[in-house]
């Protein structure tokens, strides 16, 4: 692919970059990875010609070259370098004209890098509804480049645009020489003396965002810091200088290319349908009531909806299991293939149609502009607490799985509220902590009863526990704020966008993607687990193994059948290498009112929490008994009697231990790595699981020694 | 000194200027340039952040942050 002609697409967020791209290329789009970051990188296919492909690369939103928040990061560092290998060989840079000033101002900014570049004029229409008429031939003559009218969300202009490409690209029109606002030249020719020829501009980039970019090593950066030193020149004072002075020439450009009408009839500005929808959607009181009904909503769909494709794939899986089994002659390798390896890939696919759910929600929230909303009306609330409005689209994707709403914390620009919404996260009840809570509130939270009458009491509970993981992610986040010290200050400077129907196609690929990394990046992990799992669960030391069979016979001469392949199953559990390590633990756990049983559920959930209910029913024995899993070990469960009072084990203060340390604890190696990868520090996940389980294990603690 | 947290809504003002370095640059990129006219158009709950008409578009700010930029009004 190194002879394909490459096209960045440009653009302030809402400018319509994402619907060009879908337009130009259709379905022949495909997502991978940046080498070196864990973004996703959506690039297509675009027929220019007949017969002459181009790959078009979709680069994030952003308002100027210099960035602001990670993701903005990336955008510098693939047009900075013309060594990257997604460095374009031109970019087209979509302008919403009914914004065109600010719009225009990250237009001036990438021509000025020296890539060849068409301006692409989306929403004339707006533009002319508010009484902007732009004439843009003559705007074409003035920035001197080639500009091509479009409407990215009907497809119109695309021809246009095709020429304007095949203009650009035949002709590489001729790079801006002169800086927007001058800087001494020895500046400039000592920054190209040292890391080589580059456009002035590019040079004054590589000087001014040096520590974002990747292409410099810790020596380069020191003699960056050098230059600017000997030259006296201040980065934060040119930039906003820069800034003034481009607004400057833009508004000359635009006052010649642009008619205003408002000013000739010297009309009102136009009502619009957003002022009025905002007039509802962030009204004080109404504001709240909406968000918290469409949240009402989304958990309906997430629990109620969602269960019916969850039990499909759970049925499925088992169907496979036994088929497996049954052609399969009976062998270690079998029990590898069937008990660990399906298993697991059934543990993670069992989960999918939760986060779709979820994601199909977020996503369509998100694409209405309502998101933005919600954030505005929860700043203040959330900056109590020492998150932001943003962290609310994290905290809720928690609901679904700590992964992709981790990684969504990227457009938070502080980095103090971004690393505090990535450490408290996790608090919030994933999708993984669902089965484990509806097993335990089972046996510990009577049936029958209900709460004033109306609401089922084993409901109460689960929500109690959902309530219970935000509010103590938002303690902790209070309680971070205080001891994290702050690098950079928190700001919440937001465009409103305005309404907007969804895109469904936009809302598909989402889904699609977060289905993506929960299944490759938290799947991998949680299939590994599994098989690593059945092997310590089915091997001991020695040949203790061996000889269960034999002495449960021998002890057990009444036994027969099924309740003898579960006796031996549970002693060969006993004896296995968890068991030995269950029984390490005892004494540890002791206090939170668990045996070593539990033990070695706990010590597999730390790996990921969703096989708790999996070792369970290995533990009490329940082998091939698939059908009406659920239900089965919560009976076996029930049945199972402390030795030590001669009572039930799974009493009230067990149940509710267990369901707070699932609550609070980090269970998640999927997660873990995430903040590694996030936080670019192991430091981090430390932290994220220290704090965590040592909360479990103290309210856990607390619980038991409370309700016993 | 007037600064844009002291508008009331539907209050005009002319922006002229900036008391905090690091915000202004973000600001000057959203289009918050000396002589522009705001228009406040938002509170949300509890008066904080704001919403303000800018260069034809929408912007949202928290008050501390509205109150770094300098005004006059119209």
């Amino acid at each position: 692919m190194a002879n394909v002609t490459r096209i960045a697409l440009i653009g302030n967020p809402n400018a319509g970059k994402s619907s060009l791209f879908n337009t130009l290329t259709g379905l022949n789009q495909k997502t991978g990875n940046f080498p070196g970051v864990t973004m996703d990188k959506l690039t297509g296919i675009w027929e220019l010609e007949p017969g002459r492909n181009i790959e078009i690369l979709d680069l994030p939103g952003i308002y100027s070259i210099y960035p602001k928040s990670i993701d903005e990061e990336l955008v510098i560092n693939i047009l900075g370098n013309p060594k990257h290998p997604d460095y374009p060989d031109m970019a087209i840079v979509v302008a919403d004209a009914s914004n065109l000033k600010r719009n225009l101002l990250l237009f001036s900014q990438v021509r000025d890098l020296g890539i060849p570049t068409v301006l692409a004029l989306n929403m004339i229409d707006v533009a002319e509804n508010q009484g902007f008429v732009i004439n843009s031939l003559k705007l074409a003559r003035e920035l001197n480049v080639e500009v091509a009218e479009i409407n990215a969300k009907k497809g119109i202009g695309v021809g246009g645009l095709k020429l304007a490409v095949i203009k650009t690209l035949k002709h590489r029109y001729a790079s801006n020489d002169a800086l927007p606002l001058p800087v001494s030249e020895e500046l400039i020719e000592d920054v190209q003396k040292q890391f080589g020829e580059a456009d002035p501009y590019r040079s004054l980039l590589w000087l001014m965002e040096h520590d974002r970019m990747k292409m410099f090593n810790q020596e380069q950066r020191e003699s960056f810091d050098h230059l600017m030193e000997k030259h006296q020149f201040e980065p934060k004072k040119y930039k906003s200088a820069e800034t003034v002075r481009r607004y400057e020439q833009i508004s000359e450009v635009v006052e010649r290319c642009v008619i205003n009408l408002n000013r000739q009839w010297d009309a009102e500005p136009v009502k619009t349908w957003t002022d009025r929808l905002d007039k509802v959607f962030i009204h004080s009181f109404w504001g709240y009531v909406i968000f918290l009904a469409i949240l009402f909503v989304m958990f309906q769909a997430v629990f109620t909806w969602a269960t019916y494709p969850m039990d499909l794939i759970d049925g499925g899986v088992a169907q496979l299991n036994d088929w497996l089994k049954g052609i399969l002659p009976d062998s270690p390798l079998t029990g590898m293939l069937t008990d660990g390896l399906i298993a697991g890939v059934g543990g993670v696919l069992i989960f999918v149609p939760q986060i779709a759910f979820l994601f199909f929600f977020i996503s369509m929230l998100e694409e209405t502009g309502y998101m933005s909303r919600v954030m505005f009306i929860m700043d203040k609330m959330m900056r109590r607490f020492g998150l932001n409005g943003k962290s609310v689209v994290p905290l809720i994707s928690g609901i679904a799985c700590a992964v992709p709403a981790i990684m969504s914390t990227r457009s938070i620009g502080s980095w103090k509220d971004r690393l505090i919404t990535i450490l408290v996260t996790p608090l919030m009840s994933c999708s993984a902590r669902l089965p484990i809570y509806t097993v335990l509130i089972a046996l510990v939270v009577p049936e029958k009863n209900t709460l004033f009458g109306v609401f089922n009491l084993q409901g109460v509970a689960l929500f109690g526990l959902y309530l219970l993981g935000f509010f103590m992610a938002l303690l902790s986040a209070w309680v971070l704020k205080k001891i994290l010290r702050a690098k950079e200050r928190s700001y919440f400077i937001m465009e409103l966008p305005t309404y907007k129907g969804p895109r469904f196609k936009h809302v598909a690929i989402s889904i699609y993607n977060s289905v993506r990394a929960f299944v490759f990046e938290a799947g991998k992990i949680i299939v590994a687990i599994s098989i690593v799992l059945w092997v310590f669960a089915s091997y001991g030391p020695g040949d203790s193994m061996a000889k269960i069979e034999e002495q449960v016979r021998l002890k057990n001469p009444t036994l027969s059948g099924v309740d003898l392949s579960n006796k031996i199953a549970s002693e060969k559990l006993e004896n296995s290498y968890a068991g030995h390590f269950g029984k390490l633990i005892e004494p540890a756990i002791k206090p939170l009112g668990y045996d070593w049983k539990i033990g070695i559920a706990l010590i597999t959930s730390f790996a990921a929490r969703e096989v708790f209910v999996g070792t369970m029913s290995t533990i009490y024995s329940l082998g091939g008994e698939v059908d009406n899993e659920n239900a089965t070990i919560k009976n076996r469960m029930r049945a199972e009697i402390n030795p030590d009072t001669g009572k039930p084990m799974y009493d009230a203060a067990l149940g509710f231990s267990l369901l707070i340390f699932y609550a609070f604890a980090m269970q998640c190696m999927s997660t873990l790595a995430t903040t590694y990868r996030e936080t670019k520090s192991w430091k981090y996940p430390l932290i994220q699981f220290g704090y965590m389980t040592t909360l479990a294990y103290l309210a856990a603690f607390l619980v038991y020694q409370i309700l016993s | 000194m007037l600064t844009l947290a002291d508008l009331r809504i539907g209050e005009h003002g002319e922006i002229t200027g900036f008391t905090d370095e690091i915000l202004s640059l973000k600001l000057l990129e959203m289009g918050c340039l000396p002589g522009t006219e705001v228009i406040l158009t938002h509170h949300a709950p509890f008066g904080d952040p704001i919403a303000l008409k800018v260069s034809g578009y929408t912007l949202t700010m928290r008050r501390e942050e509205a109150a770094t930029i300098q005004i006059k009004r119209k």
